[in-house]
């Protein structure tokens, strides 16, 4: 039996830095799925030799600008209007920094 | 009369638009009757704009009856899967985190539709943010296929599929990231083409996966397929991936519906093993048709495409859980506040918690762990490469061939629950239709007939990137010859559904 691919306190270290509060059922449930996934499509670190360059998209991609001119965008009731909490014309959002 | 109306194509109904037979009001009223009959069955719309739908119909019939000059499918009545943005109009991706939120723009899609003039129905069922192969991953409950109401209509997009075969809506827009137009149109029974890759504009489509994502025409024949495609496709300045090139000539190509000296690849690859033995004989049966009509049909070997679905696996979640990390509860969408005055990071988890469902977590965390360092070289790195190959492959078969086919599917529609706990075997669904979005290349997909369960199989055609009107070219020459031998319209063969 080889070493799972991943562990539940891994799956957990992943669900905080991708900010989504998983119970210990979903924990359990993911600590299980992912390594038979995994499993399933490891298959790609040894289909493609060392030459082979990767590909990021379909389209040779070039940075494509457009006029630096003033155009109509959204208001600012237009931009607030589907803000949880919005104050003075902003998004009110709950604090950033933790009190010391 | 309202039965009739229905039942028309786009085409037909354009033409008796112009011919001012039938109002626009009449065709979009005659929808939304067939919407409240039988939309309590199927769940194919999320929302319903009668309001809208007539408003632009009364619009239509008085500039026709102005005698003004309209685009061609000016009051032909259409429903726009809820990934793509319409202002004013609920746009939720399937989820719960976009519960109520009104889009403040319109996708470049919506927008043309609107130039265009056709009559938006409302916003169709999808899974959630387009991940997923039946509609069961939904935040709204999932649509019914019209063919069995106990079985999947496919998805992502199976609302937009299931409102065209059930005659809710001649027309419909998809998107179409690793078969989400073409796995639910072979289910359906239904008509679906991916574009090529930036041939129809991404902005205001709610993304997924940025570098695969595509909009396209969902329908009940190829050449309202092309005559959709034709109206939404074309650079818009929006969308930096937009190609800034004219759209071949689609609707010419299904008019012409000639394969005479067309060469078809079939793909070695696609077709063995995992494929319902029914779903290989409609599309054997149907490579005969065509062989028939002059195309020489060889094989091609796409050795790499046994890759693809494992490299899908882990470009998609990567480029999703990178996507999905705007829905942070600060700016629009559910906000979910813990108790004890938290911080932003503790509602932004909370609320991601509440609001995303099974699959979109299962994929955030997969793509989260695929890009974190240590193992970004061996999976997503590697996952880029094997996309390498499979752009080669297609290139090497296209030096060959004009078009390839293989089934659509491997399988009918199955039932609801049959493969929920069993992710893998859900992603095995698009084995063939993942190439396309890899590489970059169109895709249709279209009715190959009826498997001895009674439930519809499809065939898909690819090309070369900008080369649709070949799809369009074969398609329609196939969809002819079958209609021949059939008779009557494939949907026709679908059992009627209970009006309640």
């Amino acid at each position: 039996m080889s070493e799972p691919a991943i562990t539940r306190a891994e799956v957990s270290h992943l669900a905080r830095l991708a900010r989504i509060n998983l119970d210990d059922d979903e924990l359990d449930h993911l600590a299980a799925e992912l390594p038979i996934i995994l499993d399933h499509v490891r298959v790609v670190e040894s289909a493609a030799g060392d030459d082979v360059l990767a590909m990021s998209h379909p389209l040779p991609i070039s940075n494509v600008f457009r006029a630096d001119e003033t155009r109509p965008g959204l208001t600012t009731d237009e931009a607030l209007a589907g803000a949880p909490a919005s104050e003075q014309d902003r998004f009110l959002v709950p604090k950033i920094l933790e009190a010391e | 009369m309202t039965s009739d109306l229905i039942r028309l194509s786009a085409a037909e109904l354009a033409s008796r638009l112009e011919a001012q037979d039938v109002s626009s009001v009449d065709i979009v009223e005659a929808h939304l009757q067939r919407i409240e009959d039988v939309d309590g069955t199927i769940r194919a719309f999320l929302h319903v704009d009668a309001e809208g739908a007539l408003a632009t119909a009364r619009e239509i019939d008085g500039r026709r009856a102005a005698g003004e000059r309209l685009p061609t499918l000016a009051g032909v009545p259409i429903a726009v899967k809820d990934v793509l943005a319409t202002k004013g109009l609920p746009t939720t991706a399937g989820s719960r985190i976009l519960e109520g939120w009104i889009a403040p723009y319109d996708a470049t899609v919506t927008t043309r539709l609107k130039a265009a003039g056709l009559p938006i129905l409302g916003k169709t069922n999808m899974d959630e943010f387009a991940m997923g192969s039946s509609t069961e991953h939904s935040g709204y409950g999932p649509t019914h296929n019209p063919w069995d109401i106990e079985r999947i209509p496919g998805g992502s997009g199976g609302g937009s599929a299931a409102a065209v075969a059930a005659f809710e809506a001649p027309l419909a827009i998809g998107t179409d990231t690793g078969g989400s137009i073409r796995q639910p149109a072979a289910m359906t029974g239904s008509v679906g083409v991916k574009p090529t890759y930036g041939g129809v504009s991404r902005h205001g489509l709610i993304a997924l996966a940025s570098s695969l994502d595509q909009a396209g025409p969902v329908t009940r024949s190829v050449l309202d397929a092309a005559l959709l495609h034709e109206v939404i496709g074309g650079h818009d300045p929006h969308d930096s991936t937009s190609i800034d090139r004219p759209l071949p000539d689609l609707v010419g190509a299904a008019r012409r519906a000639d394969v005479k000296g067309l060469r078809i690849g079939v793909i070695r690859e696609l077709g063995g093993e995992g494929f319902d033995p029914d779903v290989v004989e409609r599309f054997e049966e149907s490579l005969d048709l065509l062989r028939g009509a002059g195309a020489e049909v060889i094989e091609v070997s796409c050795p790499s495409f046994v890759h693809a679905l494992a490299a899908y696996y882990l470009i998609l979640p990567s480029e999703a859980s990178s996507n999905l990390a705007r829905f942070d509860a600060m700016r629009y969408g559910l906000r979910v506040t813990p108790e004890d005055d938290p911080s932003a990071e503790q509602v932004m988890a909370a609320t991601r918690d509440a609001g995303f469902g099974a699959e979109v977590k299962r994929r955030i965390i997969l793509g989260t762990y695929a890009l974190s360092s240590g193992y970004y070289d061996a999976y997503y790195g590697s996952a880029q490469k094997v996309r390498t190959l499979i752009a080669d492959d297609f290139a090497a078969a296209f030096a060959m061939v004009d078009v390839l086919a293989s089934p659509t599917s491997p399988t009918t529609a199955f039932r609801f629950g049959d493969k929920l706990d069993d992710p893998l075997s859900m992603y095995a669904q698009d084995v063939a239709t993942i190439p396309a979005n890899l590489a970059g290349v169109p895709g249709m997909s279209l009715p190959s007939g009826v498997a001895a369960n009674g439930l519809p199989t499809g065939i898909q055609f690819l090309a070369p990137a900008m080369a649709d009107d070949r799809l369009y070219n074969v398609g329609a020459a196939l969809e002819a010859m079958l209609l021949e031998q059939w008779g009557a319209p494939i949907l026709s063969k679908a059992p009627a559904l209970e009006v309640v």
